[in-house]
């Protein structure tokens, strides 16, 4: 009986060696194919490898930087987004609200987590993506209809309560007898959320904005929706640029043989994805787990 | 000196106090920030996509055929608008005339036929499908005054629809071939029926495969597991899994599943069983919580009365956590419900015009067809899209109604 149930725990070690297997395997034969050197560190991106082999541009170029570049760009801006909102959200919610809103807005809050990633690409085509379009030609500049700009905007929204959920348990967490230290001495409620709770509850906060990039650069379906194909090497987010999880998902959707490079490509990419989500996770997890040991 | 003094320090009070107040507000701002972007959302979405819920439709009086096989029947629904419409002479005007119902009308007509066969023969009047243009025109999403080249009908279509609206001929009603049709070309007759049947296999699937896996894992690793090694291996493991990117997921469905087991592509099969092992960590996390909820002395009052440790678990401890594990689960499988990328990965994203009927068939997904559908070119697909979403949205609200109340109900606090 016992045994049966360790083999229930056991799978979900198999999934873990079944994800590094894969990756690993493939991104080997397409090491294989194409160096590792041009991989990491040729800044351009071109796939598409022609049909016949003396053709001009027979063989792709796989630099990944300019991918590398495009996710960082768009989950900046979705952080930059996310984490204000976020965070001030939590605060009011932890210090300042009574808790019949407390009730109410937190759930909602999480509803945003709760829809569907597909959901949110829709709205960025939809309503953001025309919104800044116009918005650019007002101002006078040009903005592309798959900016960057739009697609980080819609991630932020989306990322909003990963961040406010873990903000707002670590603002819980600390000991109230500091807070009211701190108000007892005279300080603003403000003064003391600022120089002594956040301080204290840094460390949480810190594990969740890590959580929120982490779900940022692996999010899939907004950028392949609201972002662009086009692997331009640009911080401007008013441009299009291109996103690993993209390259993924148009390398592999569609017939084509598995040997290519063009396809290996793809497990290359999933396995540098998963490296670094894996890392972002791992310190998250290291922060918030040393933070808890300090005042438990 | 005093004076000054206290002159000094109300004004650093009051700059003091203002800085609370602008605090404050900075909190208050971003809460309504977000709540407006969820409204936003929502509303903008029930606005685009409300329209797709009815369907304009058009009555025609059809000449049935006796013969039933050798009918041409999209003849006769041209003869029959040309009876309508007797005016009609050159060749451009009739074909613009043809293009006001939708091309779906002669199967509708056969159809018909088949439910009536009594009818063979007679002059009867169906209700066939109005084409997508003429479906926004009466919906509102185009409006007449806009250019025929944005409302894609001419001015002469116009008049038609307005005398055929003038003649009660016109008739808006519930859109069934939204719920029960396959995807198409023509968004009049394209339907969430395939994905929805998709949607459902996969979901079978993925039940059935976490749900006692993670069940499993959560009561070994909190009841069982010896502080071992392993163990902690384990549980760092599922941690991490839980914050994997699905796409991630999706590329070890491909490898494993279809490339080296040979699987067969674009099946719920293959979908459910890569939604199954996302939504496992989920399911082993929730489990074990709720098992750490059932306080001690259950599980020591069982073992003092003479119960093994194995029916200390399964007869007291499981049943007094299910509603938490249930919860947990149903949280999973919305999450899973609304999961886009994976799919993709394995293929499910095809166009199904045929109900699949079994986990092997080829298949999609609601969100796929919503992924799907985003891209269309035709502007009725936009509606459509937004539709699709609502009704997504409405599943997934009904999940996490069910997990709130199952936890409201059964909840125990010890």
């Amino acid at each position: 009986m016992v045994a049966a149930l360790f083999t229930g725990s056991l799978v979900a070690i198999l999934v873990t060696v079944g994800i590094v297997l894969s990756l690993v395997f493939e991104t080997f034969r397409f090491l294989q194919i194409v160096p590792l050197t041009e991989f990491l560190f040729n800044p351009q991106w071109s796939p598409q490898t022609a049909i016949r082999t003396d053709q001009v541009g027979a063989s792709g170029v796989f630099g990944a930087i300019p991918l590398i570049t495009g996710t960082l760009l768009i989950s900046a801006i979705a952080l930059a987004v996310a984490a204000p909102i976020g965070l001030f959200s939590a605060i009011y919610l932890a210090e300042y609200a009574n808790s019949k809103t407390r009730a109410v807005v937190k759930p909602t809050l999480e509803l945003l987590a709760g829809i569907p990633t597909v959901v949110y690409g829709f709205f960025a085509v939809l309503i953001i993506a025309p919104l800044l379009r116009d918005g650019g030609a007002w101002a006078g500049l040009s903005v592309s209809s798959e900016s960057a700009l739009a697609a980080g905007l819609v991630m932020g929204i989306m990322t909003i309560p990963f961040v406010s959920s873990t903000a707002d348990d670590a603002l819980i967490a600390v000991p109230l007898s500091l807070k009211e230290g701190a108000l007892a001495l005279g300080s603003t409620r403000s003064e003391a959320i600022r120089q002594i709770i956040i301080p204290a509850a840094l460390p949480g906060i810190t594990g969740g904005l890590l959580l929120a990039a982490s779900r940022a650069i692996g999010e899939t379906m907004i950028v392949v929706m609201a972002a662009g194909l086009a692997a331009n090497l640009t911080l401007n987010p008013l441009e299009a640029v291109t996103t690993v999880t993209v390259q993924i998902v148009t390398l592999l959707t569609g017939d084509q043989e598995f040997d290519s490079a063009k396809t290996l490509a793809a497990f290359a990419l999933g396995l540098l994805l998963f490296i670094v989500t894996l890392i972002l996770n791992v310190i998250a997890q290291h922060i918030v787990k040393k933070y808890r040991e300090q005042y438990d | 000196m005093t004076d000054r003094l206290s002159t000094k320090l109300a004004a650093r009070l009051r700059k003091r106090h203002r800085g609370e107040k602008l605090f404050r507000l900075g909190g208050l701002g971003a809460i309504l920030l977000a709540v407006s972007f969820l409204a936003t959302l929502l509303v903008s979405i029930g606005v685009s996509g409300y329209t797709a819920f009815q369907q304009t439709t058009i009555l025609l009086q059809i000449n049935l055929p006796v013969d039933p096989v050798n009918a041409g029947y999209p003849g006769l629904v041209k003869k029959s608008l040309r009876e309508a419409f007797p005016s009609v002479s050159s060749r451009r005007n009739k074909k613009e005339l043809y293009r006001l119902v939708s091309s779906g009308a002669a199967w509708e007509i056969r159809n018909y036929l088949t439910d009536h066969p009594d009818q063979a023969g007679k002059t009867v009047t169906v209700t066939v499908t109005a084409s997508d243009d003429v479906d926004m025109l009466i919906n509102g999403k185009v409006s007449r005054l806009d250019p025929p080249q944005v409302r894609r009908l001419s001015d002469q279509q116009v008049a038609w629809i307005d005398q055929i609206r003038a003649s009660g001929n016109l008739k808006i009603g519930f859109n069934t071939n939204f719920f029960f049709n396959g995807d198409s070309r023509e968004p009049e007759l394209a339907g969430i029926a395939a994905a929805m049947a998709g949607s459902f296999f996969s979901l079978i699937i993925c039940l059935g495969l976490a749900f006692p896996l993670g069940i499993m894992a959560a009561i070994y690793l909190e009841e069982f597991a010896s502080k071992t090694r392993l163990t902690s291996l384990i549980e760092v493991n599922i941690n991490n899994l839980a914050a994997v990117p699905s796409i991630v997921f999706g590329l070890l469905g491909l490898a494993i599943f279809l490339n080296f087991f040979e699987l067969p592509r674009s099946a719920p099969l293959v979908g459910g069983m890569v939604l199954a092992l996302m939504t496992l960590p989920t399911i082993i996390i929730t489990g074990r919580a709720s098992l750490k909820a059932v306080p001690p002395s259950i599980r020591e009052a069982a073992l003092a009365i003479g119960a093994s440790k194995v029916q200390s678990v399964f007869h007291h401890v499981l049943p007094l956590a299910l509603p938490g594990v249930l919860t947990g689960t149903i949280i999973g499988m919305a999450r899973a419900v609304g999961e886009t990328a994976p799919l993709l990965m394995i293929g499910m994203v095809a166009f199904i015009v045929d109900v699949p009927k079994s986990i092997l068939e080829p298949a999609t997904a609601l969100p796929v067809q919503v992924f799907l559908w985003a891209d269309a070119p035709e502007r009725a697909f936009e509606e459509r899209t937004a539709a699709t979403i609502i009704v997504l949205l409405v599943f997934l609200m009904a999940m996490n109604l069910i997990a709130v109340i199952l936890r409201r109900k059964f909840e125990v606090r010890w």
